[in-house]
């Protein structure tokens, strides 16, 4: 197989999950039945459909998983919507791994980490916190604040009420936008409930999620105490290459597919605001 | 230093196709552009601005990249590429030389753009020296020295002679090669071009462009300029200026059905289309004054920041000639850089 940072590998979609009406969760191996390549949290694939497209997908698996890679992808679109079409057994293209990843063998080590996610966000932060479970004692405490627009738009419920729920020392909280039948947790929108919850400001954060979310939350946290250069986040450009060549994703001096998708809120208060 | 009368190019340049291919400067249709170089073809070394830059020697307006055979469930990927058989490109002038140094930048770069590569070592590049440069012409405001010894063999053209130096290791090997038709030289009419050249390159109108402004600890600042509103309100976001430009890299991924499969192939596009940063839910450069800009700031500041200073114009006034709506870097540079006294 030819090795090239254009040319993708082929892989096999073995596993198909519903997560909610507009999102499902694709596992892919290569034809050898092996995982394709090794990545870190936060790092991201170009998934293709020949003669469609290829787009960009956080890779939502966490490294320490040695069989598989995990897509969550939400249909939106043309190239999302013939993936969403795909069953198992179907084969598609992916290159990567993208990107820069979360500090998770740096920054983050020892800290007590916050994580806030809306929605499909929820893709890039599942890698970074499975990661974090598994090297559990490399890290402090976690939080992890969860919304959605309804109960049916929680992205891996079943993961996080089996396992998350129940790692020692890690607090979940979800939320959704609505009242809902069925639903007796906490309804509200992500900024406000992180104001609520009156969290920690020593807490290293993690944000992902629609510009819009991001805005507030920040601004909440910011309220709160936290430290502008110890929250994170990650950034969504439309990208073509990966690599930094096609200019697609520049923004200032920086091409988010390479220089990012990760960036610290210090980093980004110093580009222009054009993302 | 060497030499060959004028009138003996042609023995040249048939003797350098016997081996390798030979790309050039030839009208055609009433344009001059690099074509491969043939017995009776219109060479026009002389002629100063191609109208599509060399730069398409690296890096193709399209190029296939892959083709996909799909069966079934089953997908085959297919290298696209073919070896490249070595070239040599001739009558380079320094803008365009040195825009190929900054491409360089971007696709040799880890990870190497190995279809650039390829192309890129493949070719000897023969720059010819200019003696005749245009008003549109503003090189030397980013340094370039348009007389001077750039590429693996450096030419200059006066009275009835080329005369040819070699300064690479690919440029002694093209010498030998073409050895017998060359004959020895003292320099002295070379040394007599440039100073001549000197005092025109002075004079020219855009000579005293002022960038000093352009640094990366001025990027929001310039970002936020008001000029960029009226500047740019004339643009009509043809994508031209990035088209002639020997150093606009950005470039699309597409797929095309065939009746034998799928071929993905890549092509030159454009900053200043409202397409290229669109996405499902939104896009981040709405306007045309956002794209225009993003055009020059890449070129100016953005560029320079992540490559030490380097620009990413080389002044070779393309874009200034051929903007429908005059419009150009050079009234960019004016505008927020100002000129030198
Ligand atoms: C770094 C990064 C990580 C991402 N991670 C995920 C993820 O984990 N899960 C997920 O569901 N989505 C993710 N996205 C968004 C995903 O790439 C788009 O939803 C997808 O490209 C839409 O393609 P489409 O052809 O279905 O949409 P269309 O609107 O038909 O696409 C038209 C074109 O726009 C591009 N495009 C459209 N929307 C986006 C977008 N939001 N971002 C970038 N390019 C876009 C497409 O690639 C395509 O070239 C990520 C995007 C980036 C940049
Ligand atoms: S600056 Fe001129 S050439 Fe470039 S897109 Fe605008 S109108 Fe076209
Ligand atoms: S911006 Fe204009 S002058 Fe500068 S290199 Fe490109 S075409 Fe030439
Ligand atoms: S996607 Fe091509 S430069 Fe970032």
């Amino acid at each position: 197989m030819i090795q090239e940072t254009l040319i993708p590998k082929v892989g096999v979609v073995t596993d198909i999950r519903k997560d909610t009406p507009d999102v499902k969760t694709f596992r892919v191996v290569g034809t050898d039945g092996k995982k394709l390549f090794e990545h870190m949290p936060g790092q991201c694939a170009m998934v293709s459909i020949p003669g469609v497209g290829e787009c960009m997908f956080s890779i939502t698996s966490s490294p320490t998983n040695k069989e598989y890679m995990e897509f969550s992808i939400k249909k939106c679109g043309c190239v999302t919507e013939v993936i969403h079409a795909l069953e198992v057994g179907a084969q598609v293209t992916v290159r990567g791994p993208y990107g820069k990843n979360f500090p998770v063998e740096g920054e983050f080590k020892g800290k007590d980490l916050l994580f806030i996610a809306g929605g499909i966000g929820l893709a890039p932060l599942r890698s970074v916190i499975n990661y974090v479970r598994h090297y559990r004692n490399n890290y402090g405490k976690v939080v992890i604040v969860y919304g959605a627009r309804s109960k049916d738009d929680l992205v891996d419920i079943e993961e996080i009420k089996t396992e998350w729920m129940n790692e020692p020392n890690t607090e979940v909280y979800l939320t959704i936008d609505r009242e809902q039948e069925g639903w007796d947790g906490h309804v509200g929108f992500v900024p406000a409930y992180v104001k609520e919850l009156g969290l920690n400001p020593n807490m290293t954060a993690v944000l992902c999620g629609p510009p819009i979310m991001i805005k507030f939350t920040l601004a909440g946290l910011l309220e709160l105490g936290f430290d502008k250069s110890r929250v994170y986040t990650t950034l969504e450009l439309r990208m073509k290459c990966g690599v930094g060549k096609c200019g697609r994703c520049n923004v200032g001096d920086k091409f988010v597919c390479k220089d990012g998708p990760v960036f610290r809120m210090t980093e980004l208060d110093e580009l222009p605001d054009e993302y | 230093m060497f030499r060959i009368a004028k009138e003996k190019l042609n023995e040249l340049y048939a003797k350098i196709n016997e081996s390798m291919g030979l790309y050039i400067p030839i009208k055609k249709a009433g344009e001059v552009n690099y074509h491969v170089w043939g017995e009776g073809k219109e060479v026009s070394l002389e002629t100063l601005k191609t109208v599509k830059s060399p730069k398409n020697m690296f890096f193709p307006q399209t190029e296939d990249m892959m083709k996909f055979k799909t069966e079934g469930n089953n997908i085959e990927i297919i290298d696209a590429r073919f070896e490249k058989r070595p070239f040599v490109l001739f009558g380079v002038k320094a803008c365009d030389y040195k825009a190929i140094e900054v491409l360089d930048k971007v696709f040799l770069a880890e990870p190497v753009d190995t279809f650039y590569q390829m192309r890129r070592e493949a070719t000897t590049i023969v720059t010819l020296a200019c003696s005749k440069p245009e008003e549109s012409c503003f090189c030397t405001v980013f340094g370039i020295d348009p007389t001077a010894a750039y590429g693996d063999v450096t030419t200059w053209l006066e009275g009835e002679y080329l005369y040819w130096q070699a300064n690479t290791e690919k440029g002694e090997a093209l010498t030998s090669l073409v050895g017998g038709l060359l004959e020895a030289d003292n320099g002295n009419a070379v040394e007599a071009q440039k100073e001549a050249t000197k005092k025109v390159l002075e004079k020219l109108p855009f000579a005293a462009l002022d960038l000093s402004r352009f640094k990366p600890e001025n990027l929001n600042e310039l970002f936020n300029a008001p000029e960029w509103q009226e500047m740019s309100e004339a643009c009509l976001g043809c994508g031209t200026c990035t088209f002639v430009c020997p150093t606009c890299q950005c470039f699309d991924i597409r797929d095309f059905k065939t009746n034998n499969g799928v071929i993905r192939y890549r092509c030159w596009d454009s900053c200043m289309y409202s397409d290229f940063t669109l996405m499902a839910h939104g896009n981040s450069r709405n306007t045309q004054m956002q794209r225009f800009r993003q055009r020059f700031m890449h070129k100016l500041v953005y560029y320079p920041s992540q490559n030490d200073g380097l620009y990413s114009c080389v002044g070779c006034g393309r874009c200034v000639n051929k903007c429908p709506q005059r419009l150009n870097i050079v009234k960019v540079i004016k505008t927020l850089g100002g000129e030198k006294k």
